[in-house]
């Protein structure tokens, strides 16, 4: 069996409003393997991220971790006392954020904001973080390192800013980068560029990746084992080849159809009716059936996650009599 | 190595915005407030006979000259006598010193205790933040003039005093303002981002939230430093103050009242001169206000 870097075993993460409990992250399990890219995706609210922010325990109040564990190469992250979890972040686990526009202190120079990890987390004076972090800027492909260092986030350009960030992300060599929508905010060519760069720096650090995109071009380019998230649960779970040649789930077919591609002669896009529904006050049901074309009477109960092929789970009732 | 460093590197344009570095903003002051730059001029008029006062004029603020007392204004004393001979000139001179302190000390004092407090409260939240906006709450339920006469009252007179009377009235509204502005960075990303790498709570709001309150704290400085000239010039208008033969702005309005049908200029240089710096510092801070508040820009 291959070794694991991160395993979320039964994660709950639920937010307590004045008017109930929203299990943002619902009874979700995931292993990411040493050097694997795994990818979760779904649509807006559907969870991704908050299961992110579980992983690095960011969760902000009234969100609490509920239930579940979540072990980093055999440490238990969810039993640490919030200074021993300051010191896995930056160190052991990292992440980027969506909008490199905002994800840079605006006062601060770029460079001295890399600094500020090395310092943190190494014992090392502060020349020698600068130089850690000029060799870091051109592993990441940031030209004129020197001059970079000292520009103010304002005078980067996007794809240079999330050059800064992975920089930030990776310098510590984490066991774990967590990339929570890195391309979103940049444009086809600087994605294509970025995508390239994290898995160079996973080939080069052995860091594992956990990438969480609604973009399945992005996904399907970069992962090895996807996880497919709708209203706070894994609906379906596979390898990437296999779960874009066999989609299972209702959910996942409706997404496929949605992207455009060129083989298909097309002139509007299949969408999914509807949208995701409100999180509070969910049913015992699926909570795709309301949204499903391939509803029945059972799924008033929540099918559980059901192997259909080794390695490829669904949770959808459709797929019980091709076990049985 | 060589695999990743093969990744094109960008050749962004490197934008130079116009940002709120020192010559940012002048140069934007310039261009954009003309006022501010004329009321700048004036503070810095005023600093500078406040700080070359005894170069400035031949007589001392004691100089008691009996024979001239009450004279009008004229060559030897530019801006006439008060009723015990002395140049009302020098007088203004030296008590711009102390009105010019005391606009700027105890705001200096309520700044950096009133933006600590405002970021301990809005970074943390909870309960520390409760006791120390309810904190606040009672200190802006008084009124301000009101208080600041009963602590000078209980402590005594004497200029400490006065910073301190002063100082203790203006922390709340100050531990307000940067508490909103922390409540609305706390949000952002980049504390996020922060919080990410392992960053302590401390020096998160050291080092990425203080920096960012920056410019409205600026701007809330100019805003209050002549509402402090003016706390100073009425407690030393009501006795409470600044204490005789010492000069202060108040002061000389007060003494001056008596004798405003034979010696107008006694109080009227002084109230002209606290009118003036007031005015001043207010059109810099909203100036600078214009300037730094991205939102306010280019309406």
């Amino acid at each position: 069996m291959k070794k694991m870097t991160l395993q979320v075993r039964d994660l709950c993460t639920s937010f307590f409003t004045d008017k109930g409990e929203i299990k943002a992250v619902n009874n979700v399990s995931f292993d990411v393997p040493k050097r694997g890219i795994i990818g979760i995706v779904g649509e807006s609210g559907c969870g991704k991220s908050m299961t992110a922010r579980s992983v690095m325990r960011l969760i902000k109040y009234p969100g609490r971790i509920v239930s579940g564990s979540i072990t980093l190469e055999g440490k238990e992250l969810t039993r640490l006392t919030e200074s021993e979890m300051a010191n896995v972040r930056g160190e052991e686990i990292s992440m980027i954020f969506q909008e490199p526009m905002t994800s840079l202190n605006p006062v601060m120079k770029a460079g001295r904001q890399v600094q500020e990890v090395v310092m943190l987390h190494r014992k090392v004076s502060k020349k020698e973080a600068r130089a850690e972090v000029l060799r870091m800027f051109e592993k990441v492909g940031i030209s004129e390192p020197e001059k970079r260092y000292e520009c103010y986030p304002h005078e980067l350009s996007g794809g240079l800013r999330q050059r800064v960030m992975i920089a930030m992300a990776m310098i510590c060599r984490p066991k774990l980068l967590i990339a929570d929508e890195p391309t979103t905010a940049l444009d086809v060519t600087v994605e294509a560029q970025i995508l390239e760069l994290m898995r160079n720096l996973r080939d080069e650090i052995g860091t594992s990746i956990m990438l969480i995109s609604h973009n399945l071009g992005v996904v399907a380019e970069i992962c090895d084992y996807v996880h497919v998230m709708y209203a706070g649960r894994v609906v379906e779970q596979a390898e990437t080849f296999e779960l874009f040649d066999n989609p299972r789930h209702p959910y996942t077919i409706g997404l496929m159809n949605a992207v455009d591609s060129l083989e298909r002669k097309q002139a509007v896009l299949d969408t999914i009716p509807g949208t995701v529904p409100n999180l509070l006050g969910l049913g015992e049901g699926c909570s795709f059936a309301p949204r499903c074309g391939r509803r029945t009477g059972r799924c008033d109960q929540m099918s559980e996650l059901i192997e259909v092929v080794p390695g490829h789970l669904v949770r959808c009732h459709c797929h019980r009599q091709e076990v049985r | 190595m060589s695999e990743a460093k093969k990744s094109t590197p960008v050749n962004a344009p490197v934008l130079y915005d116009e940002q709120n570095t020192f010559r940012g903003v002048s140069k934007r002051l310039f261009r954009e407030n003309k006022i501010a730059v004329v009321s700048l001029i004036v503070i810095l008029i005023f600093l500078l006979g406040a700080v070359f006062a005894p170069w400035l004029t031949e007589y001392g603020y004691e100089d008691i000259d009996a024979i001239n007392r009450l004279g009008k204004p004229s060559k030897e004393h530019l801006l006439g006598t008060d009723e015990l001979g002395r140049d009302v000139l020098t007088r203004m001179l030296y008590g711009s010193r102390i009105s010019l302190l005391v606009g700027i000390v105890p705001t200096v004092i309520s700044m950096l205790a009133g933006a600590a407090l405002g970021i301990i409260a809005g970074y943390i939240g909870g309960r520390v933040d409760s006791i120390i906006m309810r904190l606040a709450d009672i200190m802006l339920a008084f009124p301000s003039m009101l208080l600041a006469m009963v602590i000078m009252y209980t402590l005594g007179d004497g200029i400490i005093n006065i910073f301190l009377a002063l100082a203790l009235v203006n922390w709340a509204s100050v531990a307000r303002i940067v508490r909103s502005e922390t409540l609305k960075l706390r949000e952002t990303e980049f504390v996020e981002a922060a919080r990410s790498i392992g960053v302590s709570p401390f020096k998160i709001m050291r080092r990425h939230i203080m920096p960012n309150c920056i410019p409205s704290m600026i701007v809330l400085f100019t805003l209050n430093i002549p509402s402090a000239i003016l706390s100073e010039s009425s407690l030393s208008f009501l006795g409470l103050g600044i204490q005789k033969p010492m000069a202060s702005w108040g002061l000389m309005v007060n003494t001056g009242r008596q004798y405003l049908y034979t010696a107008p200029w006694m109080s009227l240089a002084p109230s002209i001169a606290i009118m003036l710096i007031v005015l001043a510092f207010n059109f810099l801070g909203d100036g600078l206000r214009d300037v730094l508040d991205p939102h306010l820009k280019k309406q």
